[in-house]
C-alpha cells in the first residue's frame, strides 16, 4: 500500500517559507529571515520545496512575531486564502477558477447545453491523482478524501498533492514524465548514436519540478543551455539534452522547430521549404527563426558505457554560410524558384536582433530565449498544453498550433489564462491548481441527453460540458501498479526505478527515424496493449499471491469477505461495488474452491482489464 | 514464440472456452454510429493489398525514374528490366520482376513534412483538426475483413511499423503491429481454463456495466478490442505468423534482414485471409551521403525483399488477388545538396504498384529532364488510393459517416489512374 500520511504532519513549520506562489521571498529575503529566526530554521534542507497554505496560516497562529516580520518585508501574507466565491469546488476558490467557470458557462449556453453533472467523490479523486501525480490514489488515499466532510476538501486534497513534502517526488516524477516525452520523446536517448543522456534530462527536470522553478526560467534554461549532458561530468547541466541532437543536423532545423512548437505553440517547419499553405507566414519566417539556432554547436563526448554517451552543448562564432561575415553573419535558403536568399535573425514578430555571429556581441539562442519568454504566444502555449493535459483537449487541435489559422474554441479564455498565468511570475504550480478546481474538470464523463453530440472523436470542437474519456499513458499504468506489486522495487534509487520503468516502456515505442524525431507507443488501445494487459509478466506480478502484494495483504487482513471485495475495488476503481458487482465478486471467489488468495487475485485481474480500470474518467 | 495452450489442455478444449467470451459487445452496445452508409452484397472478395512503406521519403528519382547525364541524376546509371522501363542498376533482382510491378511517375503532392506526408499518403486526406481519417489498412479491414467471418486474427497488421491510425473507424480497425519475427508477447495465460474462462465472463459484465453508463466511444472500443484479443489469443490461424517455418531456401530468398522477413510474413498472412498488411522499411530520409547509403545499404535490402514477395506471390497464384504497393511520404530534391543529400521533396516522384488485376509492367506518366516537374497528367495520394481500392474491388461509392453526420468518401474521390486500372 501506498505511504501513510502520518508523516505530514512531521512538515518543518518554517517549510512554507520557499516559493508558496502568492508570497514567493527572493533568496536574500530568505537569508535574512534565517538570521532573525536564529538556529531554529534549517533553511538549508529545504531548498525548493513547496507545502501548503493550510500551513502557512497554522504557522502564523503559531508565531505572531513572523506574521509581523512578513509584513515588513511587505509579503502579503493573507494574498493564499484572497477571497473568492463559491462554486463545485467549495467556498473561496481563487478569482481564476471562478473566471474559468464563467467563459466556459458561456459556450454551454451559446450551445445551449446542459452540462453533465459533477463526478462522483471518487471519482474525481482519481482524476486528480492520475493527472497530478501520475497514478490511482491507494485505498486509505480514497478514504481520506471520501471520509472528509469539509468543504474545502478538494481544495485541500489538492494543495496536499501539489505542496506537501509527502508528494514532492511523484508530482515531479509525473511532470518529468510529460517532459521528457514532450522535449525528446519516449524514445530520446535510447537509440544507438544518439547523443541525448536521457538520464541527465530526467535528472533535470525532476529537479525542476522538485522545486517549482517557475516556467519561465524553465524554457530560458532549456533554450539557452550550454554545458555536459551526462550526469557526472564536470559541466554536467541535463537542460543541454533537449536541443543537443537537435543543432547539428540539416541546419538545426529540429531546433527550430521543437523550440517554436513546444515554447510558442507554433509550427514553422511546414514553411522550411515552402510558404506555408494556410496561413501567411512565409518561408522567410522559417529562416530568420532558424538563424538564431546557427551559433549553436553540438559535440559529441566520451562513450561512458556501451549504451550512454556524454556530449558537449556550446554557442561559438557563426560567421555566416559565406564563412566569412562574422558581423552580420548570414544562412542562405533555396526559394521555390530556385532563387537563394539570406537571411537573419528575426523573430516571428518580426524583432531584428543585431546581424553579428560573434557570441561575445550578441548570442542568438539568448536572444531567442527572451524574445520566447516576453511573448504573447509563451503563456497562451503552456496554457493550452497544460489544460490539454487535465481535460484531455486544448482550446486548439493540435494543441500546438496557435497561428491565426487556427482559431482557438475558448479565445478569450486562453488569453486571460495566458495573462494571469504571466502575472502569477509563471507559477505553474497554481496554473495547475486553477484548472483542477475548475468546474468543467470537476463533471462526470457520463453524458446527457443535451451533451452527448459535445464529443471531439465526432469533429465537434470541444465545450467540455462533460468529462471526455481518455486512455491512462503507459507510465501512469506503470506508476499505478507499482504500488500493488510489493516491496521488490522499493529499495532502489529513484534512477534504477526510472531505468527499469523506461526498459518496460520500450516495448510500446517506435521512432520513426525521421528528421522530425516522429514517434509512436503501441499503447493506445490495441490488441497488443490488451495482451499485455491480459498476460505480461507486470499484470502477472501485478495480480499475484506472494508475501507483499496487494491481494495478499488484503487475503491476509482480518477483513469480511465483502470487505475484501470492497478494498479490491477501492484499489483499482476508487469506489464500492454495487450490489451486482458484489455478487459477480463472490462468484468469482468462490469459484477458486475455497482458495481465497487466488480468487481474490481473479477479481483484481478482472479489475485491472476493465475499461472503468484504464480510462481516466 | 509461445503457442503452447495452458497446460493439460489441447487447443480445442482451450478454445471452446473463450469461445463464449469474445463477445463482449452484444447488440445492444451496437450503437452511436452508422459507418457505412452503402450495404453491400458482394460476392465472396478473396482480394488483400501489401504496402511495402518507406517511411522516411525514399528517392524516387534515384530507384524509379532515373535521369542519367541530368545535373540532378546523380551516380546511378538505369538498367534494362523484364518490363517496359529502365530501374536503377542497384536493383537487377526487382528489374527481373518488373513484368509484375508498374510505375506510376507522376506523383505531385503537397506534403513534404513528414508527420503530413505520412498522413495524407495513408489516408488520402491531408490532416484537418476535427476530424482523424482511416487509414488505407483500416479502410481495407472495415471494408474486406468484415466479410471474412472466419478471420480470427487482425485484418490489418503492420510489420515493423506501426501505421497510421483507424481514425473515426474506431480501435476495433487498428493496426496491429508486430515486428518482423512475427513474435508476439503476452499470448500465453498460464492459468487453468476454468479460470480463463471464469475471469472473462466476469469482465465482460464488469465491462458492459461501464458502457451502460453512456461514457462514450472510448468505452465501447475498449470492449470491441478486448473481443479481438480473445479470440486472437485462442486461434489456430495465430500460425501464420511463425515465419521461422517457412523453408530455409524460403528465407534466403527473401534475405535475412527484417524488411526481407516481414515480406516473408506479409505473404504468409495474405494466405491466411489477412486483408491487408503493411511492411516497413525505414532509414530513407536521406538528408547526407545518400548515394552510399542507397547503394550499400537500403537497396539491397529492398531489391531481395520486394522481388522475393512479388516472384513468390505469382508462383503461388497469390499475385492476382494481391495488390502490393510501393510508396513513402515523399520524394526526394532532384537537387543534390551540400551535404551529397537530398531533401524532402513532393511535387515530382514516384510510386509502384502491382497485382490484383492492375496493369504491370509499364511506366506511367513521366517527368521532365531533370526530374524536378511532371510533364503531363499528375496523379496524388487519393488518385493512388482510389485505384487500389479498385483494384480490390472495393466500391469507390462507399461512403463513411459518423454521428457528426459528415459523409466521407472512400479514397477522397480520388480519380483513377490511367493505365494502371
Amino acid at each position: 500500500m501506498r505511504r501513510s500520511h502520518s508523516n505530514i504532519h512531521h512538515f518543518n513549520q518554517f517549510r512554507w517559507l520557499q516559493s508558496k506562489p502568492a508570497d514567493r521571498l527572493s533568496a536574500d529575503r530568505l537569508s535574512e529571515a534565517k538570521i532573525q529566526l536564529g538556529t531554529r530554521c534549517p533553511v538549508s534542507t529545504v531548498e525548493g520545496v513547496e507545502t501548503k497554505a493550510s500551513r502557512l496560516r497554522l504557522v502564523l497562529t503559531l508565531c505572531p512575531a513572523l506574521t509581523m516580520m512578513l509584513t515588513m518585508f511587505g509579503c502579503s501574507v493573507l494574498h493564499a486564502t484572497e477571497p473568492a466565491s463559491e462554486s463545485s469546488a467549495g467556498v473561496n476558490l481563487p478569482e481564476q477558477v471562478v473566471q474559468i467557470d464563467a467563459m466556459i458557462e458561456e459556450v454551454w449556453d451559446a450551445y445551449e447545453l446542459t452540462p453533465s453533472r459533477n463526478a462522483s467523490d471518487s471519482e474525481w479523486c482519481r482524476r486528480v491523482f492520475l493527472d497530478l501525480i501520475g497514478r490511482i490514489p491507494s485505498v486509505d488515499e480514497v478514504e481520506n478524501f471520501l471520509g472528509d466532510k469539509a468543504s474545502t476538501k478538494k481544495q485541500a486534497l489538492v494543495e496536499r498533492l501539489l505542496y506537501d513534502d509527502a508528494y514532492t517526488e511523484e508530482l515531479a516524477r509525473n511532470w518529468t514524465t510529460i517532459w521528457s516525452n514532450l522535449l525528446i520523446g519516449r524514445t530520446g536517448g535510447n537509440a544507438n548514436g544518439s547523443m541525448i543522456n536521457r538520464d541527465g534530462m530526467l535528472k533535470y527536470l525532476r529537479d525542476s519540478f522538485a522545486r517549482g522553478k517557475p516556467y519561465d526560467q524553465f524554457a530560458h534554461e532549456l533554450i539557452t543551455a550550454t554545458g555536459s549532458t551526462a550526469p557526472g561530468m564536470d559541466d554536467f547541466n541535463g537542460a543541454t539534452n533537449f536541443l543537443i541532437d537537435k543543432v547539428n543536423p540539416e541546419k538545426g532545423s529540429q531546433a527550430t522547430a521543437a523550440t517554436s512548437r513546444i515554447f510558442l505553440g507554433l509550427q514553422v517547419q511546414c514553411t522550411q521549404c515552402h510558404n506555408h499553405p494556410f496561413n501567411d507566414w512565409k518561408q522567410k519566417k522559417y529562416w530568420e527563426m532558424n538563424a538564431f539556432f546557427r551559433q549553436s554547436r553540438a559535440m559529441r563526448g566520451e562513450m561512458l558505457s556501451s549504451t550512454e554517451t556524454s556530449a558537449t552543448l556550446g554557442d561559438v562564432n557563426f560567421a555566416g554560410e559565406s564563412g566569412n561575415n562574422l558581423d552580420e553573419a548570414e544562412i542562405y535558403y533555396e526559394m521555390r524558384n530556385g532563387l537563394v536568399a539570406a537571411a537573419w535573425p528575426v523573430f516571428v514578430d518580426g524583432t531584428e536582433v543585431d546581424k553579428s555571429g560573434d557570441v561575445s556581441v550578441v548570442n542568438r539562442r539568448e536572444k531567442f530565449a527572451e524574445l520566447t519568454i516576453a511573448s504573447p504566444f509563451f503563456a497562451k502555449a503552456i496554457v493550452n498544453r497544460t489544460w490539454a493535459h487535465f481535460l484531455g483537449y486544448g482550446f486548439t487541435s493540435p494543441i500546438d498550433d496557435l497561428g491565426p489559422h487556427n482559431i482557438p474554441s475558448h479565445r478569450s479564455l486562453l488569453e486571460y489564462l495566458g495573462n494571469e498565468f504571466r502575472g502569477s511570475e509563471f507559477n505553474f504550480r497554481q496554473l495547475l491548481q486553477w484548472i483542477v478546481l475548475s468546474k468543467p474538470y470537476a463533471l462526470s464523463s457520463k453524458e446527457n441527453r443535451t451533451n452527448k453530440s459535445d464529443d471531439p472523436l465526432l469533429g465537434e470542437t470541444p465545450k467540455f460540458s462533460h468529462f471526455y474519456l481518455r486512455q491512462m499513458q503507459a507510465e501512469q499504468l506503470y506508476e499505478s501498479l507499482a504500488v500493488t506489486t510489493g516491496g521488490a522495487k522499493k529499495n532502489l534509487s529513484w534512477e534504477q526505478q526510472e531505468e527499469i520503468k523506461n526498459q518496460w516502456l520500450q516495448q510500446f515505442n517506435r521512432a520513426f527515424g525521421n528528421d522530425e524525431g516522429g514517434e509512436a507507443t503501441n499503447f493506445n488501445g490495441s490488441i497488443p496493449q490488451v495482451l499485455m494487459m491480459f498476460n505480461s509478466d507486470m499484470i502477472r506480478e501485478a495480480t499475484g499471491v506472494a508475501e507483499g502484494t496487494l491481494v495478499w495483504d488484503i487475503a491476509n487482513s482480518s477483513m469480511s469477505q465483502k470487505q475484501m471485495v470492497d478494498a479490491i475495488f477501492m484499489a483499482g476503481l476508487s469506489r464500492k461495488p454495487t450490489r451486482d458487482e458484489v455478487a459477480l465478486a463472490k462468484s468469482l471467489v468462490n469459484a477458486n474452491n475455497g482458495n481465497l488468495p487466488q480468487g481474490l487475485s481473479d477479481l483484481w485481474w478482472v479489475i485491472l482489464n476493465t475499461n472503468e480500470f484504464i480510462l481516466v474518467h | 514464440m509461445n503457442y503452447k495452450t495452458p497446460r493439460g489442455m489441447n487447443r480445442r478444449h482451450f478454445m471452446s472456452h473463450l469461445a463464449g467470451a469474445s463477445a463482449f459487445v452484444g447488440s445492444a452496445m451496437a450503437m452511436g454510429r452508422t459507418l457505412e452508409a452503402n450495404a453491400q452484397t458482394l460476392t465472396k472478395n478473396r482480394k488483400a493489398a501489401i504496402l511495402l512503406w518507406m517511411g522516411g521519403g525514399p528517392s524516387s528519382i534515384d530507384l524509379w525514374d532515373l535521369k542519367p547525364g541530368a545535373s540532378t541524376g546523380g551516380p546511378f546509371r538505369p538498367i534494362s528490366t523484364k518490363g517496359d522501363m529502365q530501374i536503377c542498376e542497384h536493383l537487377p533482382m526487382m528489374a527481373k520482376q518488373m513484368d509484375k510491378a508498374s510505375i506510376v511517375r507522376c506523383m505531385s503532392t503537397r506534403e513534404a513534412d513528414h508527420s503530413r506526408g505520412r498522413y495524407y499518403m495513408h489516408t488520402g486526406y491531408v490532416p484537418n483538426p476535427n476530424i482523424i481519417h482511416p487509414s488505407y489498412g483500416s479502410v481495407v479491414a472495415h471494408q474486406l475483413g468484415s466479410q471474412r467471418p472466419e478471420l480470427e486474427i487482425p485484418a490489418f497488421v503492420s510489420v515493423g511499423g506501426g501505421s497510421e491510425g483507424p481514425g473515426f473507424l474506431g480501435m476495433a480497425y487498428s493496426p496491429f503491429a508486430v515486428n518482423s519475427s512475427g513474435r508476439i508477447r503476452n499470448l500465453n495465460l498460464g492459468i487453468s481454463p476454468d479460470r480463463v474462462s471464469s475471469r472473462l465472463e466476469a469482465l465482460k459484465m464488469m465491462e458492459s456495466g461501464f458502457i451502460n453508463q453512456n461514457r462514450g466511444l472510448a468505452a465501447i472500443e475498449h470492449a470491441k478490442v478486448l473481443g479481438k484479443t480473445v479470440t486472437l489469443m485462442s486461434s489456430e490461424q495465430m500460425k501464420a505468423f511463425r515465419v521461422e517455418t517457412e523453408p530455409e531456401n524460403v528465407r534466403q530468398r527473401y534475405g535475412d534482414t527484417n524488411f526481407g522477413r516481414g515480406c516473408l510474413l506479409a505473404r504468409r498472412l495474405v494466405e491466411a485471409s489477412v486483408p491487408f498488411v503493411e511492411v516497413n522499411l525505414g532509414g530513407w530520409d536521406n538528408h547526407q551521403n545518400i548515394f552510399d547509403t542507397l547503394q550499400n545499404n537500403k537497396l539491397p535490402e529492398l531489391d531481395r525483399g520486394m522481388s522475393a514477395l512479388f516472384e513468390d506471390l505469382d508462383q503461388r497464384g497469390m499475385l492476382d488477388d494481391t495488390a502490393v504497393i510501393w510508396m513513402g511520404e515523399f520524394g526526394r530534391t532532384p537537387n543534390i545538396n551540400g551535404n551529397t543529400g537530398r531533401d524532402h521533396w513532393a511535387r515530382s516522384w514516384s510510386v509502384v504498384a502491382g497485382g490484383a488485376g492492375m496493369t504491370p509492367g509499364v511506366a506511367i506518366g513521366q517527368t521532365n529532364e531533370d526530374g524536378t516537374r511532371v510533364e503531363g497528367q499528375t496523379y496524388s495520394s487519393e488518385d493512388l488510393m482510389a485505384t487500389v481500392c479498385k483494384a480490390l474491388g472495393i466500391d469507390l461509392e462507399t461512403t463513411f459517416t459518423s454521428t457528426s453526420g459528415r459523409p466521407m468518401k472512400i479514397a477522397n474521390s480520388g480519380k483513377l489512374i490511367e493505365g494502371l486500372i
